[in-house]
């Protein structure tokens, strides 16, 4: 028995998926879309798999959220649809209701968050609110799991004996309900043979919902006596027909909560969110306020807890590999096999791990910053600014932890809801200058200008934000044609996160890159450790001069001659760099020596190399995430060559100028 | 008068949802449609975008999609 949970955003969906399921699920991605959907086996039902649909407002496919869901209900047939609705917000979360009941597929009503709306004064009388609607309603509390069990019940029940919705027709005798009737006369046949309700069909031509209808295969004749019909009511109603059908749906909620619903005054819940957003949404406070949030996250991730547990993981590594290490030379291995475990095996490992406790924790709180319903206050604020280079104001979280690590910024577009928003994100935020360069920039700038560090710190800083907003608005003309979807937000009322949503999201987080990307990392570990260990006859190299990797460094040092750096160890540095950005540092301090470094460039040639560093390639993880997210390697490919070549261009330019004013 | 002219704290009555494409399906959908009683509950502290409440929930849109919807103060 295979149950499919629909409902709005902020209706407590994940909450009551994790009640129902506990840890006992699974992350599956749908071919061809980057939306991930959830499955998991019921606890209190065997045999009963439940699959979490992507939180909607309406069924009509604005993007790969709702096409998602529709197709599931349409295709995948599951047995049972649980739509969840939050009981405070019942009459716009309704509306999906109506478009799922219209599909004809068994539904059960989830009425969550009565516990709110009890203690504020409501109250809904479920038999009536059942008896108006035709299908079963079941009230419960995600949050306090109450009523689940039931719930699944009633579910099984309703699936078992394949009870339909009782009711499709939800318009009083009048325009609409004429144009109804004759268009779903006409598409009956049609409908039955692609096996959709045929008045769900008849929606989806008046509605225009061009796939739905391409599909019904209309023939001419009767697409003009639908079209006859629509017209027909657009004239008697004075309304066009997405506006016609839109009043109808909301006509007939409105009535059945005038009977079935009693609403509470103002609630505490909102009373409070109000009084919340005096502040955070404050005209002067609101951005402070902002920028502060986000630098204690920070403080937290990257120097308290993020640091600790690094330590703490990099010392438990290192003990391993030490102990591994005096195993092997007791045994006396080959000190080449001992090489590949110690530096190879136990540094890709370390490697990995090194950014477990990054996501983790970072998750943490953006789990928090979601739940808790602050996130959309931060889009709600940030819009005017975002807007300007084609982005809205969600994107602005992951392009800020994108200063932090791109490994989580470029996860952290999961949540954007447009998949047009989520790829520019995901192309911009690697130009925001990651911690890991800051060792880089250090070196460079105690070397070279040491009598301007700040100032050339928060130019490296700008540097990088300006080149993203460039970038943004070069590819918003010329790759990301499509209009951004519209800025239609709810706000919802800020309440308390569940620890437990909280924690498996950290937990599916950590799981997801440790899946994904460790392959990746691993095996760029293992080939750097390779080039960097054996000559080109693969004798293994007594000096860091013979090594592949410094023949490959040389090969390609010429490339940087117009950037004024065309010296081996420093190109050889720079693929090091692809491992991680610190790398850049440990290899230029083994290849020359952290003094001699300023006899290898000059000032205006070591602000070219910044300049490059700052811009070229994400490091390995980084590349690993966006592949995982844009669920392509050729694109996350391409993108590392291009901003390699973004990065050649700008070092060029900066020492060309440079060495004509210097 | 349109939706974004609305002073903050008023309420209003939808007349007419006007625009095009993704953004006014994407209205009629959330319940913005004509009748529909419709507060200015605050804007942005950059201007744009408003929040409104309706329906006993609480939206935000931008000013330039307010522009489309047609309302009467009350």
């Amino acid at each position: 028995m295979r149950f499919a949970l629909v409902g709005n955003p902020n209706c407590g969906k994940t909450t009551l998926f994790n009640q129902f399921t506990g840890s006992n699920q699974h992350v599956g991605n749908f071919p061809g879309v980057t939306v991930s959907i959830k499955t998991g086996k019921i606890r209190s039902r065997a045999n009963c798999t439940v699959v979490d649909l992507p939180g909607i407002y309406s069924l009509r496919p604005y993007a790969a959220d709702e096409i998602l869901a529709r197709d599931f209900i349409i295709n995948e047939k599951p047995d049972c649809i649980i739509n969840i609705v939050d009981a405070t917000n019942i009459e716009r979360n309704l509306y999906l209701t109506l478009q799922l009941i219209h599909m004809q597929t068994p539904v059960v009503l989830a009425l969550n968050m009565m516990d709110e709306m009890r203690s504020n004064g409501g109250s809904v009388d479920t038999a009536k609110l059942s008896e108006l609607l035709g299908i079963p309603v079941v009230p419960i509390s995600a949050a306090k799991n109450q009523g689940v069990g039931e719930l699944a019940e009633i579910a099984y029940e309703t699936a078992a004996r394949h009870i339909r919705p009782k009711i499709s027709d939800f318009c009083p005798p009048g325009p609409v309900h004429r144009c109804i009737h004759s268009v779903t006369h006409v598409v009956e046949d049609h409908a039955e043979r692609q096996g959709i309700s045929p008045r769900y069909a008849a929606l989806c031509v008046i509605e225009g919902i061009e796939d739905i209808t391409k599909s019904l295969a209309l023939d001419e004749n009767e697409y003009e006596l639908c079209e006859h019909s629509v017209l027909e009511m657009e004239r008697e109603t004075g309304l066009d027909r997405y506006a016609a059908i839109a009043d109808m749906r909301y006509t007939y909620i409105e009535s059945a909560c005038a009977r079935a619903v009693k609403r509470p005054e103002e609630s505490q819940e909102h009373i409070r969110s109000r009084r919340i957003d005096n502040i955070l949404t404050h005209r002067t406070f609101a951005i402070p306020v902002f920028l502060c949030i986000m630098l204690a996250i920070f403080y937290l991730t990257f120097d308290v807890i993020g640091a600790w547990l690094s330590d703490l993981m990099a010392f438990g590594i290192d003990q391993a590999a030490a102990l591994v290490d005096r195993g092997l030379t007791a045994y006396g291995i080959n000190p080449v096999v001992q090489s590949l475990v110690i530096d190879g095996v136990f540094g890709g490992v370390g490697n990995v791990l090194s950014f477990l406790p990054i996501i983790v924790v970072l998750f943490f709180f953006l789990s928090m910053l979601e739940d808790t319903g602050y996130m959309a206050r931060v889009a709600f604020v940030m819009d005017k600014i975002l807007r300007k280079i084609g982005l809205s104001g969600r994107s602005i979280v992951p392009l800020l932890i994108g200063f932090g690590c791109t490994v989580p910024a470029v996860m952290a577009t999961r949540t954007l809801s447009s998949d047009r928003d989520r790829r520019m994100t995901i192309f911009i935020t690697p130009f925001m200058s990651c911690s890991a360069k800051i060792p880089v920039y250090s070196m460079l700038v105690a070397a070279f200008f040491p009598r301007y560090r700040g100032l050339v710190m928060t130019a490296m800083y700008v540097a990088g934000m300006v080149a993203g907003v460039v970038f943004a608005l070069v590819s918003k003309k010329f790759v990301f044609h499509g209009n951004p979807i519209p800025f239609v937000m709810e706000l919802p009322n800020y309440r308390m996160p569940s620890m437990k949503t909280t924690l498996l999201l950290m937990w599916e987080k950590a799981e997801d890159f440790f899946h994904r990307a460790f392959s990746v990392i691993f095996v760029a570990t293992i080939v750097i450790w390779f080039l960097q260990t054996f000559d080109i006859r693969l004798d293994v190299v007594t000096n860091n001069e013979q090594s592949i990797l410094a023949r490959v460094g040389g090969a390609i040092a010429p490339v940087f001659g117009a950037l004024g750096f065309a010296d081996w160890r420093i190109s050889t540095a720079l693929i090091t760099g692809f491992m991680a950005k610190e790398a850049v540092v440990s290899t230029l301090s083994v290849l020359v020596g952290k003094l001699e470094i300023i006899s290898l460039l000059t000032p205006v040639s070591a602000a070219a190399f910044l300049v490059f560093v700052l811009l070229y390639t994400p490091c390995v993880a980084a590349v690993a995430a966006i592949r995982r997210e844009l669920s392509s390697t050729w694109k996350a490919g391409f993108f590392v060559v291009l901003q390699c070549a973004i990065a050649w261009v700008c070092g060029a330019v900066v020492y060309q100028v440079g060495s004509l004013l210097f | 008068m349109t939706l974004d002219a609305v002073p903050i704290g008023r309420t209003a009555v939808i007349e007419h949802v006007g625009g095009e494409g993704d953004i006014r399906l994407r209205l009629l959908d959330m319940g913005v449609i004509p009748k529909t009683e419709i507060t200015l509950t605050r804007t942005a502290p950059l201007g744009d975008p408003i929040e409104v409440r309706l329906r006993g929930y609480t939206l935000t849109l931008r000013k330039e999609d307010a522009k489309n919807v047609e309302v009467t103060v009350l």
